[in-house]
């Protein structure tokens, strides 16, 4: 069977218990538990992997580049959004 | 400058190490001959996981080896001739195309999944086997998969797992310590992929007594070469 028998899936990694799922990249696969297997084997060889998720990449809503003006540009002018105002204690680890 | 070979003086439990250690490192070998030559980018770094897990553990099993015969993982695996290793037959078989490939790695992966679950209480391999145990279950787990796809597929893919299995079950006679057991994991996988069980007839054997197919000898040659003709090479 060659690539275009096969669905992309999005896939997403949790490195570790507190951490999010981060986007890692894309498999081919044909469904749903042999594109949890390529996830596996692809991006977690190096001890990267505590959880996995695997979406179709079909099944992602995406934003439209030229939709970024009106999309982001209102927040760049309200500074007071942003929590810089405050110190972070070192003891808190990830935000 | 050439090597000479070495021969082990072998007690049972040195030919047990052995039969185990060649078994995953000619299997492993096999597999890693997939590297270039995979039908996709995700199977070819699965087939290379699973043979680097395979050579992980024939490490492991040299070495405890050879604190029992003197002799280094190195020299076990390189300096041996044909007559010498203990594995199986169905190791050392040619690749054939992916089906047979699949149907060998899930007929092997399922006995020594049992071996090693098996010797988790065996104080000399309980470290190794716990490890080689999960490496095992993933290998099941990718191939079993594949098997049901490929069987209940295409008219083209099931006409090759059945091929495969057909031409493999001869050679499952020697791998299983408990037959009856790797019947029963290996008949609900084929089942599900639609797959007609062989009937248990004549099968083939040798392997333990170091009588070999006639790809065992290519394979070492290409497998020891470098070693044999330039002893001692690092990286």
């Amino acid at each position: 069977m060659g690539a275009g028998d096969s669905m992309l899936w999005e896939v997403f990694i949790r490195a570790r218990n507190g951490l999010s799922h981060r986007h890692a990249g894309s498999v081919h696969a044909a469904d749903p538990e042999m594109a949890l297997q390529a996830a596996r084997d692809v991006y977690t060889r190096r001890g990267e992997g505590l959880s996995i998720w695997v979406v179709p990449s079909a099944a992602i809503v995406a934003s439209d580049p030229s939709d970024k003006d009106s999309l982001f540009e209102p927040a760049a002018s309200k500074i007071y959004r942003h929590p810089t105002f405050y110190d972070v204690p070192d003891e808190v680890g990830n935000m | 400058m050439a090597t000479t070979s070495i021969r082990v003086a072998e007690t049972p439990h040195i030919s047990k190490l052995l039969q185990y250690a060649d078994d995953v490192l000619i299997l492993g070998h096999r597999t890693s001959e997939w590297t270039g030559h995979a039908p996709l980018l995700e199977e070819e770094l699965a087939l290379a996981n699973i043979a680097l897990d395979l050579i992980g553990q024939a490490r492991a099993l040299y070495q405890a080896a050879g604190e029992l015969t003197g002799h280094s993982e190195d020299e076990l695996a390189y300096l041996r001739d044909p007559p010498s290793f203990r594995n199986a037959l169905i190791a050392e078989l040619p690749n054939g195309d992916f089906a047979f490939t699949i149907a060998r790695l899930f007929f092997v992966s399922v006995a020594y999944d049992q071996t090693w679950r098996g010797r988790q209480d065996d104080p000399a391999l309980a470290a190794i086997a716990a490890k080689a145990a999960k490496e095992s279950a993933y290998h099941i787990r990718h191939t079993a998969e594949w098997l049901i796809r490929l069987g209940d597929g295409t008219d083209e893919s099931h006409r090759r797992a059945r091929n495969a299995v057909e031409s493999l079950w001869p050679y499952t006679g020697e791998i299983a310590a408990d037959r009856a057991a790797w019947l029963r994991a290996v008949t609900p996988v084929l089942t599900r992929a639609t797959l007609p069980l062989p009937p248990d007839a004549w099968m083939q054997s040798g392997g333990r007594t170091g009588r070999h197919t006639e790809h065992l000898g290519h394979l070492l040659a290409e497998m020891q070469i470098l070693p044999r003709t330039f002893p001692g090479a690092v990286w």
